[in-house]
């Protein structure tokens, strides 16, 4: 143990170091529990096979040219990482319980690297339950892209919008402290993200109230540069990869201020 | 030469809690320190000044001459710190659990798989390392946690009540492997415990906190002799403690922690 103290990187360097590692342990824990992403896809799959074939044959949805399913397979993929994401707040707290976040607190890790860590590693979990997502939509025949560009997009809006809503959580966490809490403001809110977001349809068909609704919505923002990846509708990819990284960077922001917070 | 820990005037409420109030501490440098009191003593809450987890409001914490409020980061370097509950991941292995603080240290990666092996190596774990800590004994997973901290070479080890919960046996474990530790490398341990008898055992000082004071301080020996003839730390501690023992012993929150991590060990 005469190993001489590590020279010490600049702060910058922190940050990538930190969720690399982070990234690396949810990759090792995945890879030890994979029923997590079996019991994970079963909602995801049903509301593809149920309500998306239901709604494709009732045509009750106007989607243009592209077939309903097509239309709501984005819109699900978004839904299975938002779900997954809005509950990491209760992670962080059983892991303020475990002594967890106390020893991760006392290496040099700027709390905002920490914070962004676990963002991103909830973002990897997301991948894993975004690629069976697409897997059952490519079986069912929906006509994604195959466009190795686009669908590392695809990844990128994936990781990116599960890292937001995973800070959200832990902003939750922050404020509300306890493991019951995070969970019901968690099942209180996604419904809400979920429907008033363009997953399940069109913005212009909804009222008014609820367009400004999906305006402040990053679901949506995620939606829309999803769909207009894997299935090629019209969409705003700059307008929706703006959104996304500046309520990421601002969630990180704020959640890392409240992690003093949580180990007091 | 500087003291691995200093503290004075060290102060801290929660609320009207007043948890810390005026501690000055000064821990030598190469000792193996412990920090004794009942439960709600304010040990814990000295621990998390020090460590950087708590804000230092009243009063000056440096660490080998580094205040920690305004030097956190290099402070955090100096330190490995193992907290009262169990904090290892039971999802990863041995090493992942040990190769992951080494990342969070910056230990650079040429170096990593030897350090990461040296450190449970030190704790007895190298054989084990590859199975999933999950399937650990209490008193493995106590040592893979001495393993997490010590990766990273500390300068100062800070250990908040490591033996609890622990049958005798793995309780001695635990403490031969710190014992070994300090041999080898010369680190500074500060300890809290409540069990008396390892603190006469194996602490070169002690203070005793009582109400978030320092009631008494010393060697072991010292303290004993102060009260007499035949008298075992267990009497200096019930003598600092008065009768007030029932009443202040700890919150709701510290006695559900403890039994927690009791349960845990089963």
């Amino acid at each position: 143990m005469s190993v001489p103290l590590a020279v010490q990187p600049a702060a910058w360097a922190r940050f990538p170091a930190r969720v690399g590692a982070m990234c690396l342990v949810e990759l090792q824990k995945l890879r030890r529990d994979k029923s997590e992403l079996i019991t994970r896809a079963i909602q995801p799959a049903l509301w593809l096979l149920i309500f998306g074939e239901t709604f494709t044959r009732l045509r009750a949805i106007p989607t243009g040219n592209t077939p309903y399913l097509d239309y709501l397979a984005p819109g699900i993929l978004a839904q299975s990482a938002l779900f997954i994401a809005i509950f990491y707040g209760i992670l962080i707290i059983w892991e303020r319980d475990a002594g967890v976040l106390s020893k991760l607190l006392v290496t040099p890790t700027p709390r905002a690297a920490l914070v962004a860590a676990k963002a991103f590693a909830a973002g990897i979990r997301a991948l894993t339950q975004a690629l069976i997502v697409l897997v059952l939509a490519a079986l069912l025949g929906v006509g994604l892209t195959a466009n190795p560009v686009k669908l590392l997009g695809t990844a990128f809006a994936v990781v990116l919008g599960s890292a937001f809503f995973c800070c959200l959580s832990i902003v939750i966490a922050g404020l509300v402290m306890t493991r019951e809490r995070v969970m019901g403001i968690g099942q209180a809110i996604t419904m809400p993200l979920f429907f008033g977001s363009n997953a399940l349809y069109p913005v212009e068909l909804m009222p008014g109230w609820l367009k400004v609704l999906n305006h402040v919505n990053p679901l949506s923002y995620e939606v829309d540069a999803l769909r207009g990846l894997l299935i090629g509708t019209p969409s705003h990819l700059l307008l929706d990869f703006g959104v996304l990284a500046g309520a990421t960077v601002a969630a990180i922001w704020v959640a890392s201020a409240l992690m003093g917070r949580l180990v007091r | 030469m500087t003291p691995a820990v200093r503290c004075t005037g060290l102060r801290h409420s929660f609320g009207t809690n007043v948890a810390v109030d005026g501690v000055d501490l000064e821990i030598a440098a190469g000792t193996v320190f412990g920090l004794l009191g009942p439960n709600g003593a304010g040990k814990t809450t000295t621990i998390r000044m020090i460590t950087t987890l708590l804000p230092v409001g009243i009063g000056t914490v440096e660490v080998f001459g580094l205040d920690v409020t305004h030097r956190k980061m290099a402070v955090r370097r100096l330190i490995g710190y193992v907290p009262q509950q169990l904090s290892a991941d039971s999802a990863l292995t041995g090493r992942e659990n040990v190769a992951l603080f080494a990342r969070l240290f910056d230990v650079p990666r040429r170096s990593r798989t030897v350090q990461v092996d040296a450190a449970l190596e030190a704790v007895g774990l190298l054989s084990d390392a590859d199975r999933p800590a999950a399937g650990y004994s209490g008193g493995m997973i106590r040592r893979l946690e001495l393993a997490q901290a010590l990766v990273s070479s500390p300068r100062l080890l800070i250990l908040d009540e490591p033996t609890i919960g622990l049958d005798p046996i793995a309780r001695s474990n635990v403490w031969d492997r710190i014992e070994q530790i300090r041999a080898d490398t010369g680190m500074t341990v500060l300890v809290t415990t409540h069990y008396m008898d390892e603190a006469e055992q194996y602490c070169e000082r002690v203070a005793l906190m009582h109400r978030g004071r320092i009631r008494a301080q010393g060697s072991p020996a010292e303290l004993e002799r102060q009260l007499g003839p035949d008298s075992t730390l267990d009497d200096v501690f019930r003598v600092v403690t008065g009768d007030e023992l029932e009443e202040a012993s700890g919150g709701m929150r510290d006695v559900r922690a403890t039994r927690r991590t009791a349960r845990r060990l089963g």
